[in-house]
C-alpha cells in the first residue's frame, strides 16, 4: 500500500466516468477507487486489483512520456500526455495501474458539483470501494448534501451491517453474487460467498439493496444452480429487486487466468426463464 | 430555361407534386424583380451568402406560424369550417387547414401545439388513440416533407401521453417533433415517455421552453427544422452566411472581423431588406390571403431569420493559418475565437432596423443554419464538426455557450448508445443539465435507428436506399438526406 497517502481523506481514484447510464437509476458519475480483496478469474479490469508499487517496470512502454518517477520516489502519471494505449497496464507485474490520481475529499467533490445539473448522483465503484468504508462515509454525507443519491457497486464481501454511518447516506447497493456455492465462489474470487450472502439479506431487509448481479461462464462456474439459488433467494426477499445476468465477454480478461467463451444467447435466456419462473418479476438481460 | 424545364418534366425519381413544385420554382426564378446591387448578386453567386433557393420573387413569408387555438375557436369562413365540437371535427378540420398553408417548400412548417389543439376533444382514450395514429398517418403521407414540425408540452396531457405513443408504433418521419420542455412545467413521467420516444424513432426535441418564452412571450412555436418564431406569424425570409468562406478570403482574423464580416453582414442584410420589401409591399399577400384576413396570421407578429453556417471551418481555417494546433470545440482559445464572430455578427445584425420585423423590436434574429444537402466541409451553424465531439459534458458545455444568440433556432444532435434504451432516466438527466447549461434545442436519436436526423429533420434510412436505387419517393427531403449523407460522415457522430 505504498501509494497510500497519510492523510486518511484521501483515496486512490482509478478513474471518475462523469455520465454513466448503466451503474444505478437515471445518469450517474461513477467513481472506481484503486484496491480490489477479490481476484476474480473472469475480472474483466484486473488493473484495479492492487495498488501500485512503484516498480517502474511501466515507465520505458510508455510512448509519450507521461510516466515518471517523482522526488518521491513515486510513479507519476501526467494525464494530459496520456494517450491511452494501456502499454503500461500489459508491462505491469501485479495487477496494478499507474494512471491513477489521489484524491482528497474536497478535490472530489468539486468534481461532483460542477457534474450535479446533469446526474442523479453517484456511484462509488472499484476495484472494491467499501475497502474504504471511512472515506466513502465521508464522501456520501457531502455528496448527500448536494441533493444527490448515494450508490454503491460493491462485491459484498464487507459487511454492511457493520457500518451504520455508512448505511445512513447510501441510498442503495448493487450487489456481486457471483457463486452461490461458496467452494465455488472461493475458487473464482479467491474468498468465500458468506458475507456476500449476509449482505444480499441485510440490505435487502433494510430495503437498500438495488440489484444483483451474476456473472454467466460456461465451462467454468454451475451457471444453473446458481442462478437458480440466487433468484429463489431473492424472490423471497423482495420480488422487486432487479437481478441482472451478465453474459460473460473476454475483453480485459486475463488470458492467463480464463480462456472461455461468451455463452449463447439461448443460454441466457433459458436461464432468464428460471429465475423468473422462481418469482423474480425484474430480471435483466445484458 | 426551357432546357431547365424539361429536365424537371422528364425527371423519373421526382413525384407529380414535386414537379409542379420545381416548375413554379423554375419560374418564379425567371424574373428579376429584387433590384439586387452587382455586390450583393456576386456574394450569391460566390456563395458567401446563400438564399437556400426561397425563390428571386418572394410572394409568401418562408414560415408561417398560423394561430391554430385561434382557428379551433373561430373556424374558418373561407374554407367555410364551424369551430370543432368532437376529436373527429378537430382532426378533420386541422388536415383541411394544414393543406391551405403556404410556405417556401408549399408545406405548413408548423402544425400547432397539437397536443393542446386535441385534448380538449378526449374522451374514450383508446378511440382517441387510433384516431391520432390516422391523424399523424395523414399528415406523414400527405405533407410529405420532413420540415413539417408539430409542437406539444410543456404540461403533460392526455393528449401530448397519445400522441407519443403513436409516434413510437408509427415510426413516421413526418411530422418532425417538439417537446416544449421545462423542469418546472414538465412532469418528469412525461418528460421519460419524451425521452423513450426519442430513442426509439429520433423525435421529439427537447426544447428549451424558458428560454424561447424569455425570447418570444408564452406564444411562440417551433418549426421546420428547430426554428423557434412567434405564433401568428414567422419569419419572412432566412438567408445565411457562409463563415467558412468568408474566412478564406480574409488574410487574417483581424481582418475577418473587422472587414470583411461588417461589410458581408451589411450585404447581407440589404438583401433581406430587399426580400422583405417586395414581399410585403408588392407581392400582396398580406393584402389578400385568407389566414391573414381571418386573423390566423399577422403581418405584425413576422421577423426575419439572419442565419450562419460554417462556424467551425471559419476558427480552424485561422488556427491552422496561425500556425495552431487547436481546433473549435476541442479548445478553448479556438471556442473564444468562435465567440467572438458571433458576438460581432450579432451586434451589427442587432443595429440594423426594418421597419416591418415588429414582432422583434424591428430587428432581425439570428439562425444557426443546419445546413442543405450540397454543403461539403461545412458543419451547420455553430455545431462541432462530426467525428471532432468532445465527451458529451464537455460538448454540452461548448454548445451552451452559443445558444442564447440565437433565438430563431440552434441545435446540437446526440447520438446515443442503444444501452440508454434501458435507462431513458439517464438521458432526461442530460437534458435537464444541458437546459440549465443554456442548450435551446437537443435533438437525440439512437445510433443504428431506422429515422436517422440529418441535420435539422428526419429521413427514412430505407427510403434513401430506394432512392439512391432511382426510384420515386414519398417525401422530398429524403433526397436532401442522401444528399448530406454522402458529403457528411454522419455515421461518424460521436455515440454516447
Amino acid at each position: 500500500m505504498q501509494r497510500q497517502s497519510k492523510k486518511k481523506k484521501e483515496v486512490i481514484v482509478n478513474k471518475i466516468i462523469p455520465f454513466s447510464s448503466v451503474d444505478g437509476p437515471g445518469n450517474r458519475t461513477v467513481i472506481f477507487l484503486q484496491g480490489c480483496n477479490f481476484d476474480c478469474l473472469y475480472c474483466h479490469n484486473p488493473e484495479t486489483i492492487n495498488i501500485c508499487n512503484n516498480c517502474g517496470n511501466c515507465l520505458a512502454v510508455c510512448p509519450k512520456g507521461a510516466l515518471t518517477i517523482n522526488e518521491r520516489d513515486q510513479v507519476s502519471w501526467q494525464e494530459e500526455l496520456c494517450i491511452a494505449c494501456d502499454k503500461c497496464l500489459e508491462a505491469c507485474l501485479r495487477d496494478s495501474s499507474p494512471r491513477v490520481k489521489i484524491m482528497g475529499l474536497e478535490e472530489i467533490i468539486r468534481k461532483v458539483r460542477k457534474l450535479k445539473p446533469f446526474i442523479s448522483g453517484i456511484t462509488v465503484s472499484g476495484g472494491e470501494a467499501t475497502l474504504q468504508t471511512d472515506f466513502l462515509t465521508d464522501l456520501f454525507r457531502e455528496v448527500k448534501k448536494l441533493g444527490l443519491s448515494n450508490f454503491l457497486d460493491t462485491n459484498g464481501s464487507v459487511l454492511l451491517e457493520d457500518k451504520p454511518l455508512l448505511l445512513e447516506n447510501l441510498d442503495m447497493a448493487m450487489i456481486d453474487f457471483k457463486s452461490f456455492k461458496s467452494a465455488e465462489h472461493r475458487r473464482l474470487t479467491g474468498l468465500d460467498n458468506i458475507n456476500v450472502m449476509k449482505n444480499v439479506k441485510f440490505m435487502a431487509k433494510v430495503d437498500k439493496l438495488y440489484e444483483v448481479r451474476t456473472v454467466i461462464v460456461p465451462n467454468l462456474l454451475d451457471n444453473y444452480f446458481n442462478v437458480d439459488q440466487i433468484s429463489k433467494l431473492l424472490a423471497g426477499l423482495d420480488s422487486k429487486i432487479r437481478y441482472k445476468l451478465i453474459k460473460y465477454r473476454a475483453m480485459g480478461v486475463r488470458k492467463e487466468k480464463l480462456e472461455s467463451i461468451s455463452p449463447e444467447q439461448e443460454y441466457m435466456l433459458e436461464l432468464v426463464s428460471i429465475a423468473e419462473k422462481n418469482g423474480c418479476q425484474n430480471v435483466v438481460l445484458v | 430555361m426551357q432546357k431547365e424545364i424539361l429536365e424537371i418534366i422528364k425527371n423519373r425519381s421526382l413525384e407529380q407534386y414535386q414537379k409542379v413544385i420545381a416548375l413554379a420554382r423554375a419560374a418564379e426564378n425567371s424574373l428579376d424583380v429584387l433590384d439586387l446591387s452587382i455586390n450583393e448578386k456576386q456574394h450569391l453567386n460566390e456563395g458567401i451568402i446563400c438564399d437556400l433557393k426561397e425563390g428571386n420573387a418572394p410572394f409568401r413569408p418562408r414560415y408561417n406560424l398560423v394561430d391554430f387555438e385561434k382557428f379551433m375557436q373561430q373556424g374558418s369562413d373561407f374554407l367555410e369550417l364551424d369551430p370543432p365540437r368532437n376529436l373527429q371535427e378537430a382532426i378533420n378540420s386541422l388536415l383541411i387547414l394544414y393543406k391551405h398553408i403556404p410556405s417556401v417548400t408549399t408545406f405548413p412548417v408548423y402544425l400547432g401545439n397539437i397536443d393542446k389543439l386535441l385534448n380538449p376533444f378526449i374522451e374514450d382514450e383508446s378511440e382517441a388513440l387510433a384516431l391520432i395514429k390516422l391523424f399523424l398517418t395523414h399528415i406523414d403521407r400527405t405533407l410529405t416533407d420532413s420540415f413539417v414540425h408539430a409542437n406539444i408540452g410543456p404540461e403533460e396531457t392526455k393528449a401530448g401521453r397519445l400522441i407519443l405513443q403513436a409516434e413510437r408504433e408509427l415510426e413516421n418521419p413526418v411530422p418532425n417533433l417538439s417537446l416544449k420542455y421545462s423542469q418546472e412545467l414538465t412532469a418528469d413521467a412525461f418528460a421519460v415517455e419524451a425521452v423513450k420516444t426519442g430513442l426509439a424513432v429520433s423525435k421529439p426535441y427537447f426544447a428549451n421552453h424558458e428560454m424561447f418564452v424569455n425570447d418570444f412571450g408564452e406564444k411562440y412555436g417551433l418549426a421546420s427544422c428547430y426554428n423557434g418564431l412567434p405564433i401568428g406569424g414567422g419569419s419572412f425570409t432566412l438567408v445565411r452566411l457562409n463563415l467558412k468562406a468568408l474566412a478564406e478570403k480574409a488574410v487574417s482574423r483581424k481582418e475577418l472581423l473587422e472587414e470583411k464580416l461588417p461589410q458581408t453582414v451589411r450585404i447581407m442584410l440589404s438583401l433581406m431588406d430587399k426580400r422583405i420589401r417586395f414581399l410585403v409591399e408588392e407581392s400582396g399577400f398580406f393584402r389578400s390571403n385568407f389566414l391573414v384576413q381571418e386573423g390566423l396570421l399577422n403581418l405584425k407578429r413576422y421577423t426575419a431569420m439572419f442565419g450562419i453556417f460554417g462556424l467551425a471551418e471559419a476558427v480552424n481555417h485561422f488556427m491552422k493559418k496561425e500556425g495552431k494546433e487547436l481546433r473549435y470545440g476541442q479548445s478553448e482559445l479556438a471556442d473564444e475565437l468562435g465567440l467572438q464572430i458571433i458576438e460581432k455578427i450579432a451586434e451589427q445584425v442587432a443595429g440594423h432596423k426594418n421597419k416591418y420585423c415588429s414582432v422583434s423590436q424591428q430587428k432581425f434574429l439570428l439562425h444557426a443554419q443546419s445546413g442543405i444537402g450540397p454543403d461539403e466541409d461545412t458543419t451547420p451553424g455553430c455545431r462541432i464538426p462530426i467525428g471532432e465531439e468532445p465527451d458529451i459534458y464537455e460538448h454540452i458545455l461548448q454548445a451552451g455557450q452559443f445558444h442564447s444568440y440565437f433565438p430563431t433556432g440552434v441545435s446540437d444532435i446526440f447520438a446515443f448508445a442503444r444501452t440508454n434504451k434501458r435507462n431513458p432516466a439517464a438521458v432526461l438527466d442530460i437534458i435537464k443539465g444541458a437546459m440549465q447549461s443554456g442548450l435551446r434545442m437537443f435533438a437525440f436519436y439512437t445510433k443504428d435507428s431506422e429515422l436517422i436526423r440529418i441535420t435539422g429533420y428526419l429521413v427514412k434510412r430505407s427510403e434513401m436506399e430506394k432512392l439512391k436505387k432511382g426510384k420515386a419517393v414519398l417525401r422530398d427531403t429524403t433526397l436532401l438526406g442522401v444528399e448530406t449523407m454522402e458529403n457528411q460522415d454522419l455515421a461518424g457522430r460521436k455515440e454516447r
